[in-house]
């Protein structure tokens, strides 16, 4: 029954207190530059107290804010391989290498099974630390296992996109996995299992044109850029400069491609209510929450 | 005279040009003279077809990516129109925003049975260029394809695409109509198509633009042309900060129709004529007629739900971890 309950509790620091408070510590807003302590940022999901914006995050404070308790991590121990024996301006061995001891991540993906308000389900989120959050085999192999997953545990699955696109390094690779995982989600459907997708900023190219596109629900996080072509391109292309707010969650709200927007505060509880009015009415875990 | 004036040589077909002028040379001081020179312009012909020959035997990937680029290279509607001798009706609009010039398809009659073809079309010449936006498809092409994937199921006809892509269209309605969501619906919609799916590449395959019409049960390569994620000049752009790393980033992307079969991310290479499928149209369309035939055969004869298992399990299948 711990379905209202937040992992992390709020933290409050009295102003006094503030002062003793090591360099570092300190987070401060990019968009409207209020100081806040780190604890504080973190405390509050990590989105500015004072104007709502939603700091970049990686699938452990996801897990953290999402799953009631802990979770069961799936696929855990994939790394990516070099197919292509890919050289740019260094070795994409040597930039996997690197990255993984930069970030202590696998690679762009992690996937946990656990319960969301009591629900049971899996969810894949994605890491833009690593390389962008970009797409290559370790991504689509681990988002395939959790789609396996949840249709093993005959649960939901929902997906937090973060990415810039492709892998280019796993070029041909790459661009399947988009096939793949696509794939994938015509057997989620098959078994009537739900399939969330979240997309938070930034999510562009072959993530957009595949997974994050595809959910029975897509929900985004206020202001995340959303777009199959970056913003960049699409300036080139049009040879002038975009207008206000293109390609951000609220635009893709209003374009008809988004079902909802959420704050990141808001997430757990409001994916949890769609999900339980997904699941079977029958299903025990719908009885647990209206009865909360 | 027409015909060689017309014809756009590439950069490593220098040699194949100079026979040809000095072909040009003889023909037109024979002319001239009334000195017999056809044993010498013989002999020289066949110095241009041994030299194509052996130019267009080892090409490297960034050639490849030229000829695949090549101004009289055939597109969708010459293998659709060889194809059918004509007997097909071209099917327009998406039923929603409008008719994507850049997306062709609609049913023809091949060797006797009737077959949906959809693919993206490039202009033929500055104008065409224009109107069919360089085979750049929006949104609106996307969902036409799909609709018309649809009418082929419905009537248990099969699919084949060809894909001729530089990429979808990078536009701002582009974006605004859903150009992510468009290729991803696709790509969920074609794994169920519940009829044989058969997708040619005949020029450029970039990245989920060309992959948006390209799940199919069987995927071919023609010979000279490239499939990828990314286009060389985009990938020399981003990962080396210049435009100047476009052959090195050919040969990095692994692009070719070889190295994507040896990859097993593509079913089979359909050879080109000698010098490439501009250099013989009609040839190069027969070449496919009979790939096409053989493999709706082989895929005819497979259940619908063991076909749709087969092709969800090959693309399952594509990519490389360490375990
Ligand atoms: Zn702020």
């Amino acid at each position: 029954m711990s379905w209202f309950k937040r992992i992390k509790q709020g933290v409050t620091t009295k102003s006094k207190e503030k002062k003793e408070i090591p360099e570092g510590l300190w987070y401060k807003c990019p968009e409207c530059k209020n100081v806040m302590t780190s604890d504080e940022h973190a405390a509050n999901y990590w989105v500015c107290s004072k104007c709502e914006f939603h700091d970049r995050i990686g699938s452990a404070e996801y897990f953290s804010l999402l799953f009631d308790e802990g979770s069961e991590e799936v696929a855990a121990g994939l790394t990516s391989g070099d197919p292509l024996t890919f050289v740019d301006t260094k070795a994409y061995t040597d930039r996997i290498r690197n990255t993984i001891s930069k970030t202590g991540l696998e690679d762009a993906i992690r996937v946990g099974y656990g319960r969301m308000e009591g629900i049971p389900v899996v969810i894949a989120c994605m890491d833009f630390a690593f390389i962008g959050g970009s797409m290559g085999s370790v991504v689509g192999e681990k988002f395939a296992r959790g789609a396996d997953k949840a249709i093993k545990e005959n649960c939901a699955f929902i997906c937090i996109s973060k990415s810039g696109g492709a892998r280019m390094m796993e070029a041909g690779f790459s661009l399947m996995q988009m096939a793949k995982t696509s794939a994938k989600l015509t057997q989620l459907a098959d078994h009537q299992l739900p399939y969330i997708s979240i997309l938070t900023d930034p999510t562009t190219g072959g993530v957009t044109a595949s997974f994050a596109m595809l959910g029975d629900l897509n929900i985004a996080e206020p202001k995340a850029l959303i777009g199959f072509a970056g913003p960049r391109v699409v300036k080139e292309t049009i040879g002038k400069d975009l207008p206000e707010g293109f390609q951000s969650a609220e635009f893709v709200l209003e374009k008809g491609f988004l079902d909802y927007i959420v704050n990141r505060k808001e997430m757990k509880k409001t994916v949890a209510q769609s999900l339980r009015m997904f699941l079977p009415e029958e299903h025990p875990e719908v009885r647990e929450g209206e009865q909360s | 005279m027409n015909q060689t004036a017309m014809t756009t040589y590439l950069d490593f077909e220098a040699p194949i040009k100079e026979l040809n002028e000095q072909i040009e040379k003889l023909r037109q001081s024979s002319e001239k003279t009334g000195v017999d020179m056809s044993k010498a312009i013989r002999d020289l012909e066949k110095a241009v077809r041994d030299k194509t020959r052996e130019i267009y035997s080892s090409l490297d990937p960034w050639q490849r990516v030229q000829v695949s680029r090549h101004p009289e290279r055939p597109y969708t509607l010459h293998y659709i129109n060889t194809l059918t001798g004509g007997v097909w009706q071209e099917l327009h609009g998406d039923r929603n925003v409008k008719d994507d010039k850049a997306m062709v398809g609609g049913f023809g009659v091949m060797n006797g049975r009737t077959v949906m073809f959809i693919g993206q079309q490039k202009g033929i010449n500055t104008k065409m260029r224009q109107y069919r936006n360089f085979g750049m498809a929006n949104p609106e092409g996307y969902r036409k394809a799909l609709r018309l994937m649809k009418l082929a199921e419905k009537f248990n006809k099969p699919v084949v695409t060809f894909i001729d892509t530089p990429g979808a269209f990078p536009g701002l309605e582009a974006e605004e109509r859903g150009q992510g969501e468009a290729i991803a619906r696709n790509l969920f919609e074609m794994m169920k198509l519940r009829v044989p799916v058969i997708c040619i590449i005949i020029g450029e395959g970039a990245s989920g633009g060309a992959l948006g019409i390209g799940i199919g049960d069987k995927v071919l390569m023609l010979e000279n042309t490239w499939y990828s994620v990314i286009s060389p000049e985009s990938c020399s752009s981003i990962l080396w900060r210049s435009w100047d790393q476009k052959i090195t980033a050919a040969n990095a992307l692994k692009l070719t129709a070889e190295d994507m079969h040896r990859n097993k991310l593509v079913d089979g290479i359909i050879r080109e004529p000698h010098g490439g499928a501009h250099a013989a149209p009609d040839e190069a369309a027969e070449l496919v007629r009979k790939e096409i035939l053989k493999h709706l055969d082989k895929l005819g004869a497979i259940e619908p739900e063991e076909r749709i298992r087969q092709r969800i399990r090959k693309f399952c299948s594509m990519g490389v971890v360490v375990e």
